[in-house]
């Protein structure tokens, strides 16, 4: 009995041991990135990573002489409206395929699968024209209209909306509630969840936009902060490192906030929706 | 594999027969169904299903510098690629990537949400800290390790020193630099990758377990034979996801090596890219495109066979 006891907590402490050592592992990035933002871009060059010479000088820099801000004005914009817009189109279309008959319904709802197949990559060349055709280059619009829908999106409310009880449809049927107050008024809040799910999936994939908006934006009025960040760096020619590693926190922190409140809707958003 | 997923599938017995009820045929539903689906379908059609046509229309001809189509080739633009050594090793420099990758996030993945599986005080921690990379976008990710990569202040180079060992260029070396690529890569898939499996782990059910617990099962054979197997659909899924998605990588590419040193890591939608935005080699460009199009449906479809058994109960 005792020998078994001790082997339990041998194996518990190489458990933690061996995790705490694959956490440092995948945390060191971060602690080498924000470490080195409070470091004069001196002691970088010099390698003195010990330094203690520590300050919120590349934060202010990074603020006054940069237009981070701007570039971060930007993409929250861009990304809040995206997420306002897909919230609004997949939950309806997600609607139309699970509580509207209709002619053709089948075969709209294989169009939309098969879109899930076509890369946004593949199709650059057109869509550059088209929005070139539209007057929207160097515009949010650029960033935003293309985006206003997703068939990911639609897929995944309509596996949730598919889930919404027979008997709230009846008694909005006998409350005589037409299809636009039922799905405002009951099939939108009873699933909120995949809603935030889809919210937060949206937002951060509008956040992470990288090539299209470096093919339809170059000017600091619309640029976003992932090609702001490159143009900082690519500006910069003696590589302010203590400079580039604070605008990357400045950038990576809201994101991180964002994630740890989302989180618990994300996991079962994805386990009711997506996966399941 | 698609007509199923179509069917109007409804979950379980009891909504299903009640739905059935409520929908009779109603002359009204066609003009909702034009409101409510009408918007969607207007923006996927316009840039979607219009640019995926014109792709593959483009990828036929010959184009001038504007992008206008000037002569008709057939396929002459697809064999051309296809007997072209600078595309041929673009695209085994992608497969060798997509395979690392995937290979590195599914593996490391999997290691982590075994850890932390676990009923152990504290462990909430860890699977917060596991995590964390979900929330590193492209250019973050980029910036982060292009300095720890950097020969002369990185902390690659500055550890080389410490310990008296040459200072290696990583960005500047065909290989190590598709090595730059894939650790950076890995590193940001790690933490989705991680939540999915965590959650496929601990929905296995304890009594399996404590059956194996009984019979004096090592952990490592409960491991492998009862966790592997009872997760291995969504051991599918996370594969499939992390090659969709390695196949279309471009941002970390564009930041950290820009396709090179020689060629080393010009994949297949930096290839789109430049050829189109930098030479001007529209036809050539969409008919790469059409074949990362071929080569995402596949895998898309594999994905929606995992889905189908998941969606239709």
């Amino acid at each position: 009995m005792q020998s078994l006891d001790e082997r339990t907590v041998l194996k518990r402490v190489f458990s933690y041991v061996l995790m705490a050592i694959l956490a440092v592992i995948i945390l060191a990035p971060f602690f080498i990135g924000i470490w080195t933002s409070f470091l004069p871009t001196m002691e970088i060059a010099k390698g003195n990573m010990f330094s203690t010479n520590v300050s919120l000088d590349n934060y202010v820099a990074a603020f006054t002489r940069t237009p981070i801000l701007r570039y971060l004005g930007n993409t929250v914009v861009i990304a809040a409206v995206t997420m306002i817009a897909q919230l609004i189109f997949c939950s309806m279309s997600a609607y139309a395929f699970v509580f509207l008959k209709f002619r053709f319904r089948k075969t709209f709802f294989t169009l939309f699968l098969v879109t899930m197949m076509l890369p946004f990559e593949a199709e650059i060349i057109p869509n550059f024209a088209t929005i070139k055709q539209m007057g929207l280059l160097d515009h949010f619009g650029a960033l935003i209209i293309p985006f206003l829908t997703s068939a990911f999106g639609t897929f995944m409310l309509r596996q949730s909306f598919m889930q919404t009880p027979a008997e709230l449809k009846e008694a909005s049927d006998i409350e005589g509630l037409n299809h636009f107050q039922f799905y405002w008024k009951i099939v939108l809040p009873y699933n909120k969840i995949s809603m935030i799910t889809l919210g937060a999936y949206s937002f951060l994939g509008a956040w992470n936009q990288y090539l299209w908006p470096m093919l339809t934006t170059f000017s600091n009025n619309s640029r976003v902060i992932q090609n702001g960040l490159k143009q900082l760096k690519s500006e910069e020619t003696f590589n302010d490192w203590g400079m580039i590693q604070a605008s990357a926190a400045i950038i990576v922190i809201p994101t991180i906030i964002v994630l740890f409140i989302g989180q618990h809707y994300f996991k079962s958003g994805m386990n009711e929706g997506a996966v399941k | 594999m698609l007509k199923t997923s179509t069917t109007d599938a409804i979950p379980d017995k009891k909504v299903n027969a009640t739905h059935r009820h409520s929908f009779r045929l109603n002359a009204k539903d066609k003009y909702y169904a034009a409101v409510f689906l009408g918007p969607s379908l207007l923006v996927l059609g316009l840039f979607v299903f219009y640019p995926m046509l014109k792709t593959l229309y483009i990828s036929l001809f010959l184009t001038n510098t504007l992008g206008n189509t000037t002569v008709y080739v057939g396929l002459g633009n697809y064999v051309n690629l296809i007997s072209s050594p600078d595309f041929i090793s673009s695209l085994f420099v992608t497969l060798f990537y997509v395979f690392a990758v995937t290979f590195f996030t599914v593996a490391l993945g999997l290691l982590l949400a075994n850890l932390a599986s676990q009923k152990l005080p504290g462990i909430a921690i860890f699977r917060t800290l596991y995590s964390v990379t979900m929330g590193v976008s492209v250019a973050v990710a980029a910036i982060f390790w292009l300095f720890i990569f950097n020969p002369s202040t990185g902390f690659f180079a500055l550890m080389s020193s410490w310990f008296n060992l040459p200072v290696m260029n990583w960005l500047t070396n065909p290989t190590s630099a598709m090595w730059a690529v894939i650790i950076t890569t890995v590193w940001m898939n790690l933490g989705f990758t991680f939540l999915i499996l965590l959650g496929a782990i601990q929905s296995v059910p304890n009594t399996l377990y404590e059956a194996a617990d009984v019979e004096g099962a090592s952990s490592n054979f409960q491991f492998f034979h009862i966790t592997i197997p009872m997760i291995s659909p969504t051991l599918f899924f996370v594969s499939t996801i992390t090659i969709i998605g390695s196949f279309k990588s471009f941002g970390l590419i564009d930041m950290i090596t820009k396709g090179g040193p020689t060629n080393a890591t010009n994949m297949l939608v930096y290839r789109i890219y430049k050829d189109a935005f930098y030479s001007g080699n529209y036809s050539k460009s969409s008919a790469e495109a059409i074949i990362l199009t071929v080569i995402i449906a596949f895998f898309t479809l594999l994905q929606f066979k995992f889905l189908e058994k998941k969606v239709n109960y």
